[in-house]
C-alpha cells in the first residue's frame, strides 16, 4: 500500500523530536481522527534554520511529517509557506489517496508553527 | 529476509499441508462433476457426500443440512437475505449486533432500502450480548436474530444457548456467524437452538474460497443463486470438491490438544504484552474469549504504526485503528465496548494458530516494548509523556 520512499521516512524520521526554546510551535489534528502533528521551528534572518516535528498517527502521517520538515528546513518564511500538500505527497512517491489528508495536516502544522512565531515576533 | 511471525490468523490462516495433500487427487484424477452419473462424477459425489457427513457432525447436525457455499461471506449473505426474503409475511424486523462482521452489517443496511427494519443489539464492556436485552428488542415483526459466535476482534464468545433460549421462545429464526470460532469453541446445534450456522475453510486451516451455512430442516429459507438442483435446490453451482474436501479435511485435523497449546501460547501473549505501561486489554479473560485471540490498545500511539514497526521485524499484525479504514473511523467492535476514539485508534490485535511457535510469541515480546516506547517518544500528546512513561523511561 505505501510506497518506499513512504516506508522510509517512516522507518527512518530525520526530524523526529522536541525542540528546546523553538521560536514557533504549531500543533493540529486531534487524537480522536487518529493524527496529531507537532512542528517545532527555528528562524534566523526569516529563514528556517532547523526544525522538528512530533507525531501521533499512522505510517503516512508520520512520513508526511518528516518530508514537511524536509523541503521547507533552509527556506524564507514565506517560501515555506508556498509548499503545497500535494509537493509533500508527490515526494514520498505514491501517497494513497484516503491518507492524503496526512499532507495538508503536516502543512498546516507548519503554518501554525510559522503563525506563532510571528506573533511572538511582532510583541 | 527472518523468517516471519505469522500473528494475523483471524484474517487467514496456513493451509495444513496435509489438507492440501487431501485435496491434490480432486484436481486432476478425481476431476468429475458431482451431478454426473458416470464413475468420474460418482467419485466426486462420494467425495462431497463424505465431506458433508463431517462437517455435520462437527456440530450435530444432519448431513442434510450443510449447505457448500463460497465462504463466509456468502453463507452469512444466504442466511440473512434468504430468511428476510421467505418470511416476509411473517415480519420485517431483523436483530443483530454492533458487533458483527461486515458479510452481516453491510447485508442488513442493504435490507433496509428493501423494506426490512434492523435494530443492533449494544453489548458490555467485554462484547457480551444480554439475552434480557435481546428479549426486549422482540417484536411481533421479529423474523431473525443474527449473533456473531466468536467475536473476530476481541474474541468473546457468546452465550449461544442462552440466546438460543430466548429465540425458541419467541419463535424467531436464530443464525450465528461462527466463522472464528468454528473448531475452536463448541458449535452444537441442538442444544444451542441454532437455525442456522455459518462456518468457513480458510479460518481454520483449509482452503480459501469454500464454506457452508448450516440450514435447520424445515426453516424457510430462499436461495441466493438460481440454477441446478446442487445443495438439495438451496444454492446452484457445480460443487467445488477440492476446496470442500480441503474444508473437511480440516475439519478432522482439529484438536482439543491445539487448542490447549494456543490457549497457553495466548495467555503467554496476554500477560507479556500488558507489562508494557499504558496498555489494555480489549474483550474478556479466560473461557469466554477464543483461544487464538488477542487484542490490545496503548495509550498515545496508533494502531497502524505499530503495525508498520512490526511488518519490518517480520511480525505479520493487524489493528482497529481509524487510520487502516478507508472511512477513517476506527473498528465499530471496539467503541461498541465503550472505547474511547484514542483507546480504539492505538489497538493491535494478534492471532494465534496451531502454527504458531512459542518463538514467534518471543519474537513479539521482544519486538513489542521499544516499538510502542519509540512510538511514545515520536508521539506530542502530553498526557502520554507524563501519565504512563515512568520517569527517565
Amino acid at each position: 500500500m505505501y510506497s518506499q520512499k513512504i516506508i522510509e521516512h517512516f522507518t527512518k524520521p530525520k526530524y523526529v523530536g522536541e525542540m528546546d526554546n523553538a521560536d514557533g510551535v504549531g500543533q493540529v489534528g486531534n487524537p480522536r481522527c487518529g493524527d496529531v502533528m507537532k512542528i517545532f521551528i527555528k528562524v534566523n534572518n526569516g529563514v528556517i534554520k532547523d526544525i522538528r516535528f512530533q507525531t501521533y498517527g499512522c505510517i503516512a502521517a508520520i512520513a508526511a511529517s518528516d518530508m514537511v520538515c524536509e523541503l521547507v528546513k533552509g527556506k524564507k518564511l514565506d517560501d515555506a509557506l508556498k509548499v503545497t500538500p500535494q509537493d509533500v505527497a508527490s515526494q514520498l512517491g505514491d501517497m494513497p489517496p484516503i491518507k492524503f489528508h496526512c499532507s495538508i495536516l503536516g502543512m498546516s502544522a507548519l503554518k501554525e508553527a510559522v503563525d506563532d512565531y510571528r506573533k511572538k515576533s511582532e510583541k | 529476509m527472518p523468517k516471519v511471525a505469522y500473528l494475523d490468523n483471524a484474517a487467514s490462516t496456513k493451509t495444513d499441508p496435509k489438507v492440501v495433500e487431501a485435496m491434490l487427487p480432486y484436481f486432476n484424477e478425481k476431476y468429475g462433476n458431482a451431478s454426473s452419473l458416470h464413475s468420474k462424477g460418482l467419485e466426486a459425489k462420494e467425495a462431497l457426500d463424505r465431506a458433508r457427513k463431517t462437517i455435520a457432525k462437527s456440530i450435530n447436525a444432519k448431513s442434510e443440512e450443510i449447505i457448500f457455499t463460497s465462504g463466509g461471506t456468502e453463507s452469512d449473505n444466504f442466511a440473512i437475505k434468504g430468511i428476510a426474503f421467505a418470511n416476509k409475511q411473517m415480519g420485517n424486523h431483523i436483530i443483530t449486533t454492533s458487533i458483527e462482521h461486515k458479510a452481516i452489517l453491510n447485508t442488513c443496511k442493504w435490507l433496509e432500502t428493501q423494506g426490512f427494519e434492523t435494530t443492533m443489539l449494544p453489548v458490555d464492556n467485554e462484547g457480551f450480548v444480554s439475552p434480557e436485552e435481546l428479549e426486549k428488542a422482540i417484536t411481533d415483526k421479529t423474523i431473525l436474530l443474527s449473533v456473531i459466535h466468536g467475536n473476530s476482534e476481541i474474541g468473546t464468545i457468546q452465550d449461544l444457548q442462552a440466546l438460543g433460549e430466548v429465540c425458541k421462545k419467541h419463535k424467531v429464526y436464530f443464525h450465528t456467524d461462527a466463522c472464528q470460532s468454528y473448531t475452536k469453541a463448541g458449535i452444537d446445534v441442538k442444544k444451542q437452538n441454532l437455525d442456522l450456522v455459518t462456518i468457513n475453510s480458510h479460518k481454520i486451516h483449509g482452503p480459501k474460497g469454500v464454506g457452508a451455512l448450516y440450514v435447520k430442516q424445515g426453516v424457510k429459507i430462499t436461495p441466493l443463486f438460481h440454477g441446478g438442483d446442487h445443495e438439495f435446490k438451496l444454492r446452484a453451482g457445480t460443487e467445488n470438491i477440492p476446496g470442500i474436501v480441503g474444508f473437511a479435511e480440516a475439519v478432522k485435523l482439529a484438536s482439543k490438544k491445539d487448542i490447549e497449546r494456543i490457549t497457553k501460547l495466548r495467555d503467554k501473549l496476554i500477560e507479556g504484552v500488558l507489562k508494557i505501561p499504558g496498555t489494555r486489554l480489549n474483550g474478556p479473560r479466560g473461557e469466554k474469549r477464543l483461544c487464538n485471540n488477542t487484542n490490545f490498545s496503548f495509550m498515545g500511539v496508533e494502531g497502524e504504526s505499530i503495525g508498520g514497526y512490526l511488518n519490518l521485524k517480520s511480525i505479520c499484525s493487524s489493528t482497529g485503528s481509524a487510520c487502516s479504514e478507508a472511512l477513517l473511523e476506527p473498528s465499530k467492535v471496539l467503541m461498541a465496548i465503550g472505547l474511547t476514539h484514542e483507546e480504539a485508534n492505538g489497538s493491535l490485535r494478534l492471532t494465534i494458530s496451531k502454527f504458531t511457535t512459542e518463538e514467534e510469541i518471543e519474537a513479539v515480546l521482544k519486538e513489542l516494548p521499544p516499538i510502542i516506547k519509540k512510538l511514545r517518544r515520536m508521539s506530542p500528546i502530553d498526557k502520554v509523556v507524563k501519565h504512563v512513561l515512568p520517569k527517565n523511561n
